[in-house]
C-alpha cells in the first residue's frame, strides 16, 4: 500500500466539505425540520393524542375506569346516559364508559402486532419478489393476486374456523388471531414493497455491490432494505389502522374475546339487536373504534406526507 | 395588459430577485439579475448547475415551483410587464408570447396522445379550424426538416426517437410566433451528431422567424455556436456579460477565466499536463453570501472582495463584469499543478496485454428478434493505458464495458486479464478476478448507497476484495480517501450530505479498494460541472500514474475522450469500426463515422468546421444495414460495394484499424478538402 500514495503529488486536499452546505442540508438538520414539520401539524397532534388516548387507557383501564367494567350490580338494565353513568348502562346493567374503557385493551394487544407481523414478512416477500424477478415475481406475484381477490375478513374468518375446529367453542386467543390478522396483511405490503425495490434494484449502487462479489441475501437486506424503509413505515402505519378495524369486526361477528370481557366489537354485537330501545350501548363502543382508525389514519397522513416530500 | 411597444426588447430584467421556500425558511436563488435581450438576437446563460440558470427561465415563463417567487425586480417580455398577469391574460401571454423547450423532450410531450393531436391543439387554441390546424401542423413539422410528417402525427411520442421528440417541440414552440422562445439545455440529453442538427434547425429557424431566444446551457461550445451574447451566472449573480467572441476572447471575470481553463479542449491531452480546477465549490442555495459572490474561490481575492460588493464595471463595449480586479482577470494563478502526471514512460507492447477481448459478441433476444449489440469486437490494452469508447448511444458501448465486468454474458467470445481467462458470469469469476474489473460508474447519486456511510462502503468493499478487516480496513479507508483527496470526514458522512464530485470521489476510492488492474469508467464526468469534471479527470490520471492501472474510458465528450485515452476505439451497431492510437485516430485519416463524430463537437474556439451531416438515425440493430452497416448514412458512401460487402477491420497504418472500403491514402486527401466530393472507386 505504502508503495501506492509514495508519488502522488502533494495537492491540497479538496476543502469542499467545508461548506455551509454541511449545516443547511446535513442529514440532522434535515431530521430536525422534518421532525418539527410533523409535531407542527395539527392533524398528526390530534391523532398521536387520540391514539395515546386509547393506548394508556389499554395500559391502565382498570385504575382509569369509574366502576368496574364486568359488575352488574346495577339496578337495571339500559339506563339512559347520566351523570353518574355518562355513556349509560348497558343490558346486563354495566357501566359502558367504563366498558369501552377497558375495551381497548385487546384491540391494541392484537391490531400492533399483527401489523408487524404483516409489514415484516410482507416486506421479506416484496424484497424476494422485486429482487429476483422473472418467474419468481411471477409464481409469488399470482399467488397473492389470488389470496388479494378473497375479502381480508372472510379469509380470516375461514382461517380462524378452521383453526378452532377441534377446540370447544370458538373462543381465540389473541396470538391466534395476531397470526391470521398478520398473514392476512402479507400479501398486499409484499406488493407495495416489490414496487419500492424495483425502483432500487436497477441503481448502480446494487451493481456495485454485485461487483464486489455480495450474495443476494445481503443486497437485499443491507443494501436494499434500509432504501426502502420510507414506504414500509408508511405501509406499517397504514395497516395498523386497518388492524384496528379488522381486529374490532372479528369480534363483532364472535372471532375474538368472549363474554363477559369488555371489548368494543363484541360489545356492539351483544347489543346492536336493541339499538332503537338503547342507541348509547352501540353507538358509545362504536365511537371508540371509529376515533382510534381515524386518529391512526391521520397519524399515517402526516407520516407519508413527511417522507414523500 | 399594456400594448406591447414595436421597439420593446424582447426580455428585459430588472434587479429580479427569487426566493424558494425550503422547510420554512426562504432561500435565495437569483440575487438581483438584470439581463436584455433584443428582438431577433440569442443571448445565451451559462453556469454552473444551482446557479439560477432555469429558475430565470421559469420567473419569464411564470412557472416557478410552488414555493418559488420573485420578491423584486421586474421582468418585461416585449413591453409587458409579465409578472403582473393573472389568470386569462397570463394564459394569453404563455399562449402567444413565449414559448419554452425543455431539456428532456421524452417527458414533455404527453405519452398517451398522438403527436397529431398535441400539436394540432397549439393551432386550435389560437383558433384554427380542425382541418386547418392538421394543415399547419403538417408544415411546422416539414419546416423542423421532419422527412414524412404525415406519419409522425400519427405516432405516440414514445416512438420517436430523442431528436425527433426535440424536433416535434421546436416546432410546436415556434408555432405560435413567440416573441421570446426559450431554450432551456434543449440538447444535453441528445448523441452529438444528433445536436449539431438540432442547434443547426435552431439557429436556421430563429433566422427565418426573428425569434429573440434565451438560450441556457452549461457548455460553453453550444453557447459560442449559438448566441450573440453571454451573461455568466454564478451563485445567482450575473458575474460577467458581453458580446461572445469578446467575452470567450478576453474574459474579465476569475470565474469565466477558471470555466474556460477547466475544458480538455484543442486537443490537450494528460502527457501534456494537468487540467486547471476551480478551487472550493458553488455556495448552496440558501447560505448568507459575501460582498463578492466569488471570493472563496478566487485566487486574485484581496481583502476588498470581502468587504465592497464589486459594482458592474463596464470592461469593454457592452461588456461588464463584476470583478475589482477585472483587468487582471486572466493573471489568475492556476490551482492546479500544471506538469504532467506521467513522463510518457513507454508502454511494452512486447509484454501480455493486460486486457485482451477477442472476438467478443453478445446477441439480446427480445421478443423473439436478435439484437447484436455486439458483434466480434476485438482489443488490447496495456498496463497503465486508457481505451476511449466512441460512439452514439446505441453503438454498443455499454455493453461492452457491462461485459467486462461479467454483468452481461457474451454470446461469444472471451475476455482475458494479465493472460487469464475471465470466467464468462460474474458469479463464476474468483474473488481475485471480481477485485482486478471495477466500475466508476455514470451517476454519482444512483452508485452509492444512500443509507450507508462512506467508511461502511469502502470497509465493505475492502474486506470482500482485498480481504482486510476490523483495524487494518480503517487504516487502508482512511488511505483511500486521502488518495482521491478527501478529507478524512467524510468517511463518517453518507452520501446525501456530498457534493457530486464527492460522491464520485468516494465511487472512484470504492473502484481502487481492491487493487484494480482495469476500472471501467463509464460516463464518469458527464454528470458533473465543468470544474468539477476538471478536478475528476486530474485524479484519474494521477490514479493510473501511480497505480498502472488501466482505464476503459467511455464518454460522449470528444474533448474529455481524447484528454484521457492512449487508444481509442469507435463503435457503431456493436462493430469495431476504427481503433488505434489517440493521436493517429484524431488527427486523422478517419473513419467517415470518426469523421462525422468529430465534425458535430462545437468548439469553444469557434473554429470553422464544415459539419459532415449524418442522414438519418442509427438503425435498429434488430435489423443492422447489409454490407457496411454504416453504409446508409455514409457521407463518403462509394457505391455497390458498401452495399454488398462488410469491409474488414485492416491495418491502415502501423497499429492503426479501420473497417472501410475506402483506401487510406484516398481518405487522407478527401479529409484535407470538403466532403461530398465523389471518392474514387477501389
Amino acid at each position: 500500500m505504502s508503495s501506492l500514495s509514495g508519488n502522488v503529488p502533494e495537492l491540497p486536499v479538496i476543502v469542499e466539505g467545508r461548506v455551509p452546505a454541511a449545516q443547511l442540508d446535513s442529514p440532522s438538520r434535515v431530521r430536525r425540520d422534518t421532525l418539527r414539520q410533523i409535531l407542527r401539524s395539527p392533524t398528526f397532534v390530534i391523532g398521536a393524542l387520540v391514539t395515546l388516548f386509547w393506548v394508556a387507557c389499554a395500559l391502565f383501564g382498570e385504575s382509569i375506569a369509574p366502576h368496574d367494567p364486568i359488575d352488574e350490580s346495577f339496578e337495571a338494565s339500559y339506563v339512559s346516559p347520566s351523570w353518574d353513568f355518562p355513556f349509560g348502562l348497558d343490558r346486563n346493567g354495566r357501566d359502558i364508559v367504563s366498558r369501552v374503557i377497558v375495551g381497548s385493551r385487546s384491540v391494541l394487544e392484537v391490531a400492533p402486532a399483527a401489523s408487524i407481523l404483516g409489514v415484516v414478512l410482507g416486506s421479506l416477500l416484496g424484497l424476494v419478489m422485486g429482487y429476483f424477478g422473472g418467474w419468481v415475481d411471477n409464481v409469488i406475484g399470482r399467488v397473492i393476486d389470488a389470496i388479494l381477490a378473497i375479502p381480508l375478513i372472510v379469509l380470516a374468518i375461514l382461517v380462524l374456523t378452521a383453526l378452532s375446529a377441534s377446540s370447544e367453542g370458538i373462543s381465540i386467543s389473541p396470538l391466534k388471531l395476531i397470526m391470521v390478522v398478520g398473514l392476512a396483511f402479507t400479501p398486499i405490503v409484499a406488493r407495495t414493497v416489490r414496487s419500492a425495490v424495483l425502483v432500487e434494484r436497477d441503481l448502480d449502487y446494487v451493481q456495485a455491490a454485485k461487483l464486489r462479489g455480495e450474495r443476494a441475501p445481503y443486497i437485499m437486506l443491507a443494501e436494499i432494505l434500509p432504501n426502502v424503509m420510507g414506504p414500509i413505515i408508511v405501509e406499517l402505519t397504514v395497516r395498523l389502522g386497518y388492524a384496528v378495524f379488522a381486529v374490532a369486526t372479528l369480534a363483532f361477528l364472535g372471532y375474538g374475546p368472549q363474554p363477559p370481557t369488555p371489548d368494543w366489537g363484541l360489545e356492539i354485537a351483544e347489543q346492536y339487536a336493541d339499538v332503537s330501545l338503547a342507541w348509547w350501548a352501540v353507538v358509545f363502543p362504536a365511537l371508540a373504534i371509529a376515533s382510534l382508525v381515524v386518529a391512526i389514519n391521520l397519524i399515517a397522513d402526516t407520516v407519508q406526507q413527511v417522507l414523500d416530500q | 395588459m399594456t400594448a406591447p411597444e414595436a421597439s420593446a426588447p424582447a426580455l428585459a430584467l430588472r434587479d429580479v430577485e427569487i426566493v424558494y421556500r425550503v422547510r420554512g425558511h426562504d432561500r435565495e436563488v437569483v440575487r438581483g439579475i438584470s439581463l436584455t435581450v433584443e428582438q431577433a438576437s440569442s443571448y445565451g446563460l451559462v453556469g454552473e448547475s444551482g446557479c439560477g440558470k432555469s429558475t430565470v427561465a421559469l420567473a419569464v415563463v411564470r412557472y416557478l415551483p410552488r414555493n418559488g417567487r420573485v420578491t423584486a425586480g421586474t421582468v418585461e417580455v416585449a413591453g409587458r410587464n409579465a409578472l403582473a398577469l393573472r389568470g386569462e391574460s397570463l394564459r394569453r401571454y404563455r399562449r402567444d408570447v413565449v414559448s419554452m423547450v425543455y431539456q428532456n423532450p421524452g417527458s414533455a410531450l404527453n405519452p398517451s396522445l398522438r403527436v397529431g393531436r398535441q400539436l394540432n391543439e397549439v393551432f386550435e387554441l389560437r383558433g384554427a379550424k380542425r382541418g386547418e390546424a392538421r394543415e399547419r401542423s403538417l408544415a411546422a413539422l416539414r419546416e423542423v426538416n421532419i422527412g414524412d410528417p404525415d406519419s409522425v402525427l400519427r405516432r405516440y411520442p414514445h416512438q420517436l426517437s430523442g431528436g425527433m421528440q426535440q424536433r416535434v417541440i421546436i416546432a410546436m414552440s415556434l408555432a405560435t410566433d413567440p416573441s421570446l422562445l426559450i431554450l432551456d439545455e434543449p440538447t444535453t440529453g441528445l448523441d452529438a451528431t444528433v445536436e449539431a442538427e438540432v442547434l443547426d434547425l435552431i439557429a436556421e429557424l430563429q433566422e427565418r422567424h426573428r425569434t429573440a431566444v434565451l438560450f441556457i446551457s452549461h457548455n460553453l461550445g453550444v453557447i459560442r455556436k449559438m448566441c450573440s451574447r453571454i451573461g455568466v451566472l454564478y451563485a445567482g449573480e450575473l458575474v460577467e456579460e458581453g458580446p461572445t467572441e469578446q467575452l470567450l476572447g478576453d474574459p474579465r471575470h476569475p470565474y469565466t477565466v477558471g470555466l474556460l481553463r477547466c475544458i480538455p479542449r484543442g486537443g490537450l491531452d494528460k502527457d501534456h499536463g494537468r487540467l486547471d480546477t476551480i478551487p472550493g465549490f458553488l455556495p448552496p442555495i440558501g447560505v448568507p453570501l459575501p460582498a463578492c459572490v466569488f471570493v472563496a474561490r478566487c485566487g486574485l481575492a484581496q481583502e476588498i472582495c470581502s468587504d465592497q460588493k464589486p459594482p458592474d464595471y463596464v470592461v469593454g463595449p457592452d461588456h461588464h463584469s463584476r470583478c475589482h480586479f477585472h483587468e487582471h482577470a486572466q493573471e489568475l494563478p492556476r490551482h492546479a499543478d500544471p506538469t504532467p502526471a506521467r513522463n510518457g514512460e513507454a508502454v511494452d507492447r512486447e509484454r501480455t496485454p493486460l486486457l485482451r477481448v477477442d472476438d467478443l459478441s453478445k446477441t439480446f433476444h427480445q421478443e423473439g428478434r436478435e439484437i447484436k449489440a455486439l458483434a466480434g469486437v476485438s482489443a488490447l490494452l496495456w498496463e497503465g493505458e486508457t481505451l476511449g469508447l466512441v460512439g452514439e448511444s446505441g453503438s454498443g458501448k455499454t455493453t461492452f464495458a457491462r461485459t467486462l465486468l461479467g454483468i452481461v454474458e457474451p454470446t461469444s467470445g472471451t475476455v482475458q486479464i494479465d493472460g487469464r481467462e475471465m470466467p464468462a458470469r460474474l458469479l463464476n469469476r474468483s474473488s481475485a478476478d471480481v477485485a482486478a474489473l471495477q466500475i466508476v460508474f455514470q451517476n454519482p447519486d444512483s452508485a452509492l448507497n444512500r443509507r450507508h456511510t462512506v467508511r461502511r462502503m469502502l470497509k465493505r468493499t475492502l474486506t470482500k476484495l482485498a480481504s482486510i478487516s476490523g483495524r487494518a480496513a480503517d487504516d487502508r479507508a482512511d488511505e483511500l480517501v486521502g488518495q482521491v483527496r478527501l478529507p478524512e470526514r467524510v468517511l463518517s458522512a453518507r452520501p446525501t450530505a456530498l457534493s457530486g464530485g464527492q460522491k464520485q470521489r468516494v465511487s472512484i476510492a470504492r473502484a481502487f479498494a481492491g487493487e484494480p488492474r482495469l476500472v471501467v469508467c463509464d460516463e464518469p464526468t458527464s454528470a458533473l460541472d465543468v470544474s468539477v469534471q476538471a478536478a475528476i479527470l486530474n485524479l484519474l490520471v494521477d490514479l493510473q500514474a501511480t497505480k498502472r492501472t488501466s482505464y476503459v474510458f467511455i464518454s460522449h465528450d470528444l474533448g474529455v475522450v481524447r484528454y484521457l485515452s492512449d487508444r481509442i476505439a469507435v463503435l457503431y451497431l456493436g462493430r469495431l469500426m476504427e481503433l488505434g492510437p489517440a493521436e493517429t485516430v484524431f488527427s486523422g485519416p478517419h473513419h467517415p463515422y470518426t469523421e462525422a463524430l468529430l465534425s458535430a463537437v462545437p468548439t469553444i474556439e469557434g473554429e470553422q468546421r464544415v459539419r459532415i451531416d449524418l442522414e438519418g438515425e442509427i438503425p435498429s440493430a434488430a435489423s443492422p444495414p447489409s454490407g457496411c452497416v454504416f453504409h446508409t448514412r455514409c457521407p463518403r458512401f462509394l457505391g455497390e460495394i458498401c452495399v454488398a460487402e462488410e469491409p474488414p477491420l485492416a491495418e491502415v497504418e502501423p497499429g492503426h484499424l479501420m473497417r472501410c472500403h475506402i483506401p487510406i491514402e484516398e481518405l487522407r486527401r478527401l479529409q484535407t478538402t470538403a466532403p461530398g466530393e465523389p471518392a474514387l472507386t477501389p
